[in-house]
Order: C-alpha cells, then structure tokens, then sequence
C-alpha cells in the first residue's frame, strides 16, 4: 500500500502499487484475502475505485464494525503493508465510459464506489453521452467522494445529484429521503431515450430501484445491478 | 386447514432471507475457481421454471455454511457450493443449460 485516503469517518481510499497488475475494466473488483498467524482465513471482495488509465490501484472500504476483514483494512493497515488480491474479477456489472444512449448510475452508500471507476474513465476517454449520477447517503459527512462529485458536477458535463437519507444540515439544498418511485421519475432518464442503468448498494435498495425503474416502462435488460451486504465466509 | 398460515409464514421468511442475499457479482470469484473462468455473463436456463439469464443476476446466499445460488425468476435451488476440509462439493442441479450458446450479457 502506498497511501491512504479518509474519504468518511468510516470509509478509507487504500492506494496501492501493484507489481504484474494486469489492468482492468471499470466496475471490476478484486477479492483481498487475509491470512492471521494461525493460518485462518478470510476473503473478502472490493469495487476498484480507481479508472483503468490511473497510475494505481485504489480500492475504497468501508468499515463494518462486526466485520472481520474491513476494520483492519480500514484502521489497521498502515503504508508500506503488503494484502494480497486477486483479480480483476467480474464482467458484467462494468462500463467502458461510452454509450450511445443516456446513462444514470444509482449508488447506495459504498455503492458509489465502481461508479467512480466509471465516472473517471468516462471523463478520460471524453465521451459525450449524458450520464447522471444518483448517490444516496445517510448524512453529509458519510457521503463518499464528495469533493471530487462536486468538481466532477463543475467541470464536466457529469449530472451528479445527492440524497440524505437520516439527516441534513439547515442550508441543504439537495435531495432529501431515500431513493423511491418518485425520485427516479425525477432523475432517471425517459424509458423512452433507452437509457443504461447502472444500480450498486446493499440489496433493499437495489431490489427498490429496479422495481420502480421497470414499473416506470424502463427495459429490464438494460438495468445492471449488483448488491452487496456482509458475507458470512 | 394451517396451509395458508404456513405458506404465509414461509413466504415471510423467504421474504426476509431474501432482503439479505446477493447476487452472482458476489460470488464472481467462486464461479471463475469453479468454471476456469470469467462467468458472471454466462447464460444459464433454470430447469424449474425455463427462464434464463445471466450468473450474475441470480439470488446468492452466502450467509449459511455454504453458497446457495437460486433463479431469480422462480426462486428454485440451481447451484450449491459446500466446502469441506479444502475440498468444494458442487451441485449444478438446477440448470437445465448453461453456458451453451450464450451470447447475450457481454
């Protein structure tokens, strides 16, 4: 590892140089497995943060406090500390950051994550499709990448709109509430434009908002998902 | 004459078992142990109710002592993963195709 970012009292950027890394795709992820000194393992899988043209690798976590793998990366991990990661892994739910047709990515808390790697290469390779984030979060200070959302809003043609969920302060003037029917038929693009959907978070939002988006005529082969939780292994 | 209560209890159980599973993306690493490679885009037909799609959007228990993957249609059992002193048991017994002619989900 050779730097860390603290993007949330809970959530840390681990930046790390990968020796023989092979690239990859936006969206990916790798699985991190940690052995302890008695041999005891556990593996665990992060979205790559990190866009395929940047110079590392990045994967940003979230601490789960009954976790067994994410406090130590988390709190733990100090620069200059080896993990072992395999991957790339996956190849469905990624994006090259083009598209003929308008995109919107739905992220719940962490599930920002692989929609940074998107997002970012999506700048990179210049693409000119319309593409709206959507990210929901508990409360200002637990949004992931706020600062680099904001710039992103600024200086590129990225649409990004964020709901609190639990509480705001007085002066904000963004969405408010969880992400539901009503939100979507604000933020998503018309059923009629074709759009691709890209929906990441733990599983109660991402079942809502395929529902809803399919309930608003939008085709279920354009939806791609993906849920995360805690993992009993 | 409990049959509806029973069946109403199963689905309230399967409802809240449900809230918490995942889905082929989670598991995309045990699959590629398994098949030798990327297989979150395979497409696969559920022997129990004929509808297909991709690995990747199946319903995925990982929470028990083993990886229950079910149809996301149906909720039928397709695969089952169990460890066992370093040696995997899988059960592919729900698929009635997998893989052949998938050209869809890449």
């Amino acid at each position: 590892m050779v730097g860390t970012v603290e993007e949330t009292p809970r959530a840390r950027t681990l930046v790390l140089d990968v020796p023989g890394w092979s690239g990859h795709r936006a969206g990916q992820h790798v699985d991190v497995r940690l052995t302890a000194e008695d041999g005891y393992r556990a593996q665990r899988a992060y979205s790559i943060a990190s866009a395929p043209d940047d110079p590392h690798l990045a994967l940003t976590v979230e601490r789960l406090d009954d976790g067994e793998v994410s406090p130590y990366l988390v709190d733990e991990l100090r620069v200059g500390d080896e993990l072992e990661l395999r991957g790339p892994i996956g190849g469905y739910f990624v994006w090259d950051g083009s598209s003929d047709a308008p995109v919107l990515l739905v992220a719940g808390g962490s599930g920002v994550v692989p929609f940074r790697a998107m997002l970012r290469h999506h700048v990179a390779a210049g693409d000119g499709a319309p593409v709206r984030l959507l990210h929901s979060a508990r409360s200002l200070d637990e949004v992931i990448y706020r600062d680099e959302l904001a710039e992103l809003a600024e200086e590129s043609s990225v649409d990004v709109r964020i709901t609190l969920t639990r509480t705001w302060p007085s002066s904000w003037d963004g969405l408010r509430g969880r992400i539901d029917a009503a939100t979507l038929a604000e933020a998503a693009w018309p059923a009629s434009d074709n759009p691709l959907t890209f929906v990441c978070g733990p599983t109660g939002l991402v079942e809502a908002v395929a529902a809803a988006l399919v309930g608003q005529g939008h085709d279920p082969a354009r939806i791609k998902t993906e849920r995360f939780g805690p993992t009993g292994s | 004459m409990s049959t509806p209560a029973t069946s109403l209890d199963h689905d309230e159980d399967r409802s809240t078992a449900r809230s918490t599973a995942l889905d082929g993306n989670a598991v995309a690493g045990l699959l590629w142990d398994l098949f030798g490679e990327e297989s979150t885009t395979t497409v696969g037909t559920c022997a129990h109710c004929g509808s297909s799609g991709v690995l990747a959007e199946t319903v995925v228990y990982v929470q028990g002592p083993g990886v229950v993957i079910r149809c996301r249609g149906c909720d039928g059992v397709l695969v089952v993963v169990v460890e066992r002193r370093g040696v995997r048991c899988v059960d592919v017994l729900g698929y009635a195709t997998l893989g052949a002619g998938s050209s869809a989900g890449a």
